[in-house]
C-alpha cells in the first residue's frame, strides 16, 4: 500500500451541513420517458446546435438531430425514437426565465436506436484524433454543470504537455448526490473512461479527488481499481469543505499548485474532468453511444420521494418531480442545482439538459427567502471565506457604485461564484448577485463597444466611399473639359465659331446689297 | 539703505526661485511631454457611433470634435444617454450635465425592419443611412442588415411608403444582464 | 407550476449584524462590573444615560432621514456605541455632557456620515475626545477606586453629583475625586521624581494603578472571547499591545528611571478596552490582514508617543481617530496575493 498522499488546502471556504443522505438512500432509478422532449440547442458553452432535421421528420434514438457549429460547439441527440413536432422558442433553465429556440420531440414509445458509429474497443492504439471526433461526436461536455465541450478541453496539442489527470469525484455542494451514486453503481465504466482520457491527453498520473463523506463511492472505485490490470488512477479522499470541487481548488488540494489567474489548468500541466463525463467518454468510445441521458439529483423536502434518476435529455423537470413522488408543500423555490450556485427556476415546464446535475424543491424552511440586505460593516468576513483569496467586499462596493473598470482591477473575474462570501456575510447582502451584475454589465458594455466600433468603421468607409465618389465625378467633368479644350485648340475652326461668322457674313453681305439697292433711285 | 536691503534681499530671493521654478517646470513640460491621444479621438471613442445626428452634429466624429473645441456640451447624445455622459464628463474632467427631457427618455435598443411588401426600390433610405446598413439598388428589393444597424433613425423620414419600421431588440439568454439587486436602505419609514 | 427566483447562494449562515453586536455586549459586561465594583454607581447611570440618548438620537435621525428605524436599531449598533463611550467617561461626569458625548457621537459621526457602516471614524471615540477638549476639568475628575479611597459614594450621592453638578454637602471635589493612574505618572515624572520612588505610593498595585489594573484584565478576558469567536481578528488587538510593549519596553530598557515599565503602558488607561473593542470597530478600521497589522501597530506606537511626549494622558482616542484617518490608504497598498497570481497586487 503506498503512503498517503499529502493533501494540500485551500483558503477558506465553508464547513456546511451536506444533506446528502436525504438522496442516496435508494439506488439509481430510470426515469420514465415523458410525452414531449424539449431539446434546447444550447446545452453547452459556444455556438449553439444547428438543426439538422425539419418538421415533421422522424428520427431515431441516438440521431444527431442538430450539429455542432464552429471549433467551440457540440452536437445533440435524439434521446429516444419519434417524431419532431415543433423546432422553436421554448422556455429553458436559466435564471432569466427567457426562451431559446428549441427541437421538441414526441416519443413513438418503441425506443428503436439510430446505426450508431462502430466501438473504439482498442483505445490504446487508435489515434488520438479519432477518440476526440468521437467524443465531439458524441456531444460529450463537461458534466460538473460548466458544461465545456469535451472534445474542445482535451484537445491540449499546441500548448502545455498534461502530466496530471485531475477526476473531480468531490461533488462539494449540498444535496447533490448524482456523482456519488454513479460512482457506486458505475465504478468500472468510470474507470474505463479514466483510462481512455488519460490517454488521449498523454497524462502521466490521475488523481480520483473525492470527499470524505462518500466513503461507498471511494470503497467502490477502489474495488474496481482492484479488478483491473493497469492502474487508470489513484483514489485521494480530501475533507470535506466546500467547495473542494471547484476545478482550482480541488487541483490545489490534491497537487499544491495554484492554476494562474484568468488561465486554464493546462497552463500548469494539469486537465481536471467531472466522474460523469468521464463515463459518457467511455459509453462513447466503448459503445458508441452518444450523449442522450444522465443522472440527475431530484431533493429536497419539497418532494415526496428524492432520489437519483436516469434521466432523457429534454424531460420536463415537472415530469420529473412526479417521479420522485410529487411536490410536498409548501415549496419555497425549485433550484436548478445545488442550493449554492444553482438558480432559482421560474417555472418547472423546462427541462433537463446535459447542465441539469439536481433539482431542489427546497421548502421554505430550507431555502429561506433572502432576508433584508442592510449597509456593509466592513467586518472583512467574507475575504476570510474566499476560496479565490480576493476582496469580496471591494468588490462589493465598486459593483454598487458602478464603477466597473475598479471592480475589475479588484480581479472580478478571478470569482467563481461560489456563494460562500454571501453565506456568511452579517449584513446579508446578496453579494454574489452583485457580481453577477457587474460581470454581465461588463460583457453587455463590452458588445457595444464592439458595435459602436464597427459601426464608426462603417461610417468612415461610407464618408470615403462617398468621397471617392465625388472624386470621380469631379474628373470625369474634368476630362470632358478638357477634351472640349483640346477640341478648339487644334487650329481647326470651333464649328460654332464657323457658322457664327459665316452667318455674321451673310448679314453684312445682305446689308451691303441692301444699301447698294437704296443708294440707286428708282425703288420706294 | 539699510532697512530697506531686507525687503531687496526678500524680492530678490522669491523672485529668483519662482524664475528658478518656473524654468524646471517649463524645461519638463516639453522634455517629458507625454504624447496622448488628441482628446477629440477620445472624445469619439466613448461616444456609441450611431451616427443619427440628434445632437445637431452630422454625425459622432463632429460632435467630439465640437466637444473637444468646447462648442457643444456633453449631454446632447440620447443614444449614449446618461452612461456616456458620465463617461464624457470624466474624462473631460467637468460636471456631469443632465440631459434634456426627450433625450432623458432611455429608449429601448432597436433596430430598422424593411417590410418587403411595401418596399418600391427607390434607393432614399440606402442613401440615408450613416453605416450602409441596406442592401439594395435601383428598382431592386431593400433590406436592412440587422447586425449593421445602428437604430439612428435617420431612414424612417426619407421612405415615400413609410415601410421602414423600429423592432426593439429583445434580450436573448445569451445577452441578458443580471438586474442590479434592490439597494439597502431604501426601506423607507412608510414600507 | 411557477416559483420565485433569486441569486444564488440560497443558503445563508446564521450570522446577523445583532449577533455581531450582541457578542460584543457579552464581551463587555465582565469588565463593565469590574468597573461598576471599583467605581460604583456614576458608571451604571453614565450607562444608562448614554444608550438611551444614543438610541433616541438614532431614532430621531433615522426618522428625519426617511429610513426604517427599527430594522436599524434593533442591530444594537448604537447602543454598543454608546456603551463604549460610557465606559470611558469619568463616574461623576454631568449628566448633561454624557448626553452631548452620546448624541454627537450617533448623530454626526456616524450618521450624518450615513449610517452605520459608513463612518470613517469611530463614533464612541469621536464624542470621547469632542467632551474632553471641550470639558477639559469634568473629564478628568475621576474617583479613586474604592480599594484605594475606601468609601463608596452611595447610589444618592453619585445621583446627586451627576444631576446636580455640585459634590454631596459637606464634601468638597478635593476629597472625593483623584486623577487616573496616567494622570498622576504624567505629574509625578514631570516633576522629575524617580519611578521607583512613584511606585512606593499605595495607589499602585502589581502592574498598574491599583483596581485599574483589574478592570484592565476583565477587559481582555472579553476581548479574548471575541478572538475565540471570531468576531473579530486576533490582527488589530496583538499588533497594537505587542507594538506598544515593545516600544515602551525599548524606552524603559533605556531609562527606567524615567519611563514606566511596559505592562504599566498595557494596563493603564484604555489600552486594552481600546484593543479588542475600539480599534477593532470594523467599520472604521482597516479590512485587509496586512493593513490590520500595520493599523494596529501603528495605534500602539502613537499611544506611547502621545502619552509620553504629548499633552494628554491618555491617548488611545486620539490615536484610533487619527488611524481611522489613515485606514483607506493603508488598505490600498495591502492588497493581499489572489489565487493564481505571483506576489502582491496593488489594487492599480
Amino acid at each position: 500500500m503506498a503512503e498517503p498522499r499529502t493533501i494540500g488546502s485551500f483558503h477558506g471556504g465553508l464547513h456546511l451541513d451536506d444533506h446528502k443522505a436525504l438522496s442516496t438512500g435508494r439506488p439509481i432509478e430510470t426515469a420514465r420517458l415523458p410525452p414531449r422532449l424539449i431539446l434546447p440547442l444550447q446545452q453547452h458553452i459556444g455556438q449553439p446546435a444547428e438543426p439538422l432535421v425539419q418538421l415533421g421528420d422522424t428520427v431515431r434514438k441516438g440521431q444527431m438531430i442538430a450539429r455542432a457549429v464552429d471549433y467551440v460547439s457540440a452536437p445533440l441527440h435524439a434521446p429516444t425514437s419519434g417524431r419532431v413536432i415543433e423546432i422553436g422558442p421554448r422556455p429553458i433553465p436559466h435564471p432569466s426565465g427567457l426562451s431559446d429556440t428549441c427541437i421538441v420531440i414526441e416519443p413513438d414509445g418503441l425506443d428503436t436506436w439510430d446505426v450508431l458509429p462502430e466501438p473504439i474497443s482498442d483505445h490504446i492504439h487508435a489515434d488520438p484524433a479519432d477518440l476526440r471526433e468521437r467524443i465531439r461526436w458524441a456531444g460529450i461536455v463537461g458534466l460538473g454543470g460548466a458544461v465545456f465541450p469535451t472534445a474542445v478541453k482535451v484537445n491540449t496539442s499546441g500548448r502545455h504537455p498534461i502530466d496530471t489527470l485531475v477526476i473531480n469525484a468531490a461533488e462539494c455542494e449540498p444535496y447533490i448526490s448524482c456523482d456519488d451514486l454513479l460512482m457506486r453503481e458505475h465504478a468500472a465504466d468510470l474507470l474505463d473512461g479514466i483510462a481512455i482520457i488519460r490517454h488521449l491527453v498523454g497524462a502521466g498520473e490521475c488523481l480520483i479527488g473525492i470527499e470524505d463523506n462518500k466513503p461507498e463511492a471511494a470503497e467502490a472505485l477502489r474495488r474496481a481499481i482492484a479488478d483491473r490490470d493497469d492502474s487508470p488512477g489513484e483514489v485521494v479522499v480530501v475533507p470535506t469543505r466546500y467547495p473542494s470541487g471547484g476545478e482550482k481548488q480541488l487541483i490545489q488540494l490534491l497537487t499544491g499548485r495554484e492554476v494562474p489567474s484568468q488561465d486554464l489548468p493546462a497552463a500548469i500541466g494539469v486537465l481536471c474532468q467531472n466522474v460523469a463525463t468521464a463515463v459518457a467518454v467511455a459509453d462513447a468510445v466503448l459503445r458508441g453511444r452518444p450523449m442522450i441521458e444522465r443522472i440527475v439529483t431530484v431533493t429536497g423536502q419539497g418532494v415526496q420521494r428524492p432520489g437519483n434518476f436516469r434521466v432523457a435529455l429534454g424531460t420536463p423537470a415537472a415530469f420529473l418531480v412526479e417521479q420522485a413522488g410529487g411536490y410536498r408543500e409548501p415549496v419555497g423555490q425549485l433550484v436548478h442545482g445545488g442550493p449554492m450556485m444553482g438558480f432559482g427556476l421560474h417555472t418547472d415546464q423546462v427541462s433537463v439538459t446535459k447542465a441539469t446535475n439536481c433539482l431542489l424543491a427546497a421548502s421554505p424552511a430550507e431555502a429561506p427567502a433572502p432576508a433584508a440586505e442592510r449597509p456593509c460593516i466592513r467586518c472583512g468576513a467574507c475575504a476570510d471565506v474566499c476560496p479565490a483569496l480576493l476582496l469580496p467586499q471591494q468588490l462589493y462596493w465598486n459593483a454598487r457604485a458602478h464603477d466597473f473598470d475598479k471592480v475589475q482591477d479588484y480581479h472580478l473575474f478571478d470569482c467563481i461564484e461560489c456563494g460562500c462570501c454571501a453565506y456568511v456575510c452579517p449584513a446579508h447582502i446578496p453579494l454574489v448577485h452583485y457580481y453577477r451584475f457587474a460581470k454581465t454589465e461588463i460583457w453587455a458594455q463590452e458588445r457595444d463597444r464592439q458595435r459602436s466600433d464597427l459601426a464608426r468603421r462603417r461610417h468612415e468607409a461610407r464618408l470615403a466611399r462617398l468621397e471617392r465618389l465625388e472624386q470621380e465625378r469631379k474628373a470625369r467633368l474634368r476630362q470632358k473639359k478638357e477634351a472640349l479644350e483640346k477640341k478648339t485648340g487644334d487650329g481647326k475652326a470651333d464649328p460654332k465659331k464657323a457658322a457664327i461668322e459665316a452667318a455674321m457674313q451673310r448679314v453684312a453681305a445682305k446689308k451691303a446689297a441692301l444699301q447698294t439697292q437704296s443708294g440707286n433711285p428708282g425703288s420706294e | 539703505m539699510g532697512e530697506y536691503s531686507v525687503v531687496i534681499a526678500a524680492i530678490v530671493t522669491i523672485a529668483g526661485l519662482a524664475t528658478l521654478f518656473g524654468l524646471i517646470l517649463g524645461y519638463s513640460a516639453i522634455r517629458f511631454r507625454v504624447e496622448g491621444d488628441p482628446i477629440a479621438d477620445q472624445i469619439d471613442a466613448l461616444l456609441p457611433q450611431t451616427q443619427c445626428g440628434q445632437c445637431s452634429f452630422a454625425g459622432c466624429r463632429p460632435y467630439a470634435e465640437a466637444i473637444a473645441t468646447g462648442t457643444a456640451e456633453i449631454n446632447r447624445c440620447p443614444p449614449g444617454g446618461e452612461a456616456t455622459m458620465i463617461a464624457l464628463a470624466e474624462l473631460l474632467g467637468r460636471d456631469p450635465v443632465a440631459l434634456e427631457d426627450e433625450a432623458a427618455a432611455e429608449k429601448p435598443k432597436a433596430v430598422a425592419y424593411i417590410v418587403e411588401e411595401e418596399c418600391i426600390g427607390c434607393t432614399l433610405c440606402i442613401q440615408a443611412c450613416p453605416v450602409d446598413a441596406i442592401m439594395g439598388s435601383a428598382k431592386q428589393m431593400h433590406t436592412v442588415l440587422t447586425e449593421e444597424c445602428t437604430g439612428c433613425e435617420l431612414c424612417l423620414p426619407p421612405c415615400p411608403v413609410e415601410c421602414i419600421h423600429m423592432q426593439p431588440l429583445q434580450a436573448t439568454p445569451q445577452t441578458w444582464k443580471w438586474p442590479f439587486p434592490k439597494a439597502p436602505d431604501q426601506e423607507t419609514a412608510h414600507g | 407550476m411557477d416559483f420565485a427566483s433569486s441569486s444564488s447562494p440560497h443558503l445563508s449562515g446564521p450570522q446577523s449584524i445583532t449577533r455581531v453586536m450582541g457578542l460584543v455586549l457579552l464581551a463587555l459586561i465582565p469588565g463593565t462590573l469590574a468597573l461598576l465594583w471599583y467605581f460604583g454607581w456614576g458608571v451604571l447611570i453614565n450607562l444608562t444615560i448614554a444608550i438611551a440618548t444614543a438610541l433616541l438620537a438614532e431614532a430621531a435621525v433615522l426618522r428625519l432621514r426617511g429610513r426604517a428605524v427599527g430594522a436599524a436599531l434593533i442591530d444594537l449598533s448604537a447602543v454598543v456605541t454608546a456603551w463604549l463611550l460610557a465606559l470611558a467617561l469619568p463616574p461623576l461626569l454631568p449628566w448633561w455632557q454624557t448626553v452631548l458625548g452620546s448624541a454627537f457621537a450617533i448623530v454626526v459621526v456616524k450618521q450624518l456620515f450615513g449610517g452605520i457602516g459608513h463612518n470613517p471614524f469611530n463614533p464612541a471615540m469621536a464624542g470621547y475626545v469632542l467632551l474632553l477638549v471641550s470639558f477639559p476639568v469634568t473629564m478628568t475628575r475621576w474617583l479613586p477606586p474604592e480599594v484605594v479611597s475606601g468609601q463608596a459614594l452611595s447610589l444618592a450621592d453619585s445621583l446627586h453629583i451627576i444631576f446636580a453638578g455640585m459634590p454631596p454637602p459637606g464634601q468638597s471635589w478635593d476629597a472625593i475625586s483623584s486623577a487616573t493612574p496616567l494622570d498622576q505618572m504624567r505629574s509625578e515624572l514631570s516633576q522629575n521624581h524617580m519611578i521607583s520612588e512613584i511606585r512606593q505610593s499605595p495607589l499602585w498595585g502589581d502592574f498598574g494603578g491599583r483596581g485599574w489594573e483589574w478592570v484592565g484584565n476583565w477587559f481582555l478576558l472579553g476581548g479574548l472571547f471575541l478572538v475565540w469567536r471570531r468576531v473579530i481578528s486576533w490582527r488589530i488587538p496583538a499588533s497594537m499591545l505587542g507594538a506598544l510593549l515593545l516600544i515602551a519596553g525599548l524606552f524603559w530598557a533605556i531609562d527606567p528611571e524615567t519611563h514606566p515599565f511596559p505592562a504599566f503602558h498595557i494596563f493603564s488607561g484604555g489600552a486594552i478596552l481600546g484593543a479588542f473593542f475600539v480599534a477593532t470597530d470594523p467599520v472604521s478600521a482597516c479590512t485587509t490582514p496586512r493593513g490590520q497589522l500595520i493599523y494596529g501597530a501603528l495605534i500602539g506606537m502613537m499611544v506611547f508617543v502621545i502619552r509620553t511626549w504629548g499633552g494628554y494622558p491618555d491617548a488611545v482616542a486620539f490615536s484610533v481617530l487619527l488611524l481611522n484617518m489613515a485606514a483607506p490608504t493603508i488598505d490600498y497598498y495591502t492588497q493581499p496575493r489572489i489565487f493564481g497570481k505571483r506576489g502582491r497586487d496593488d489594487a492599480s
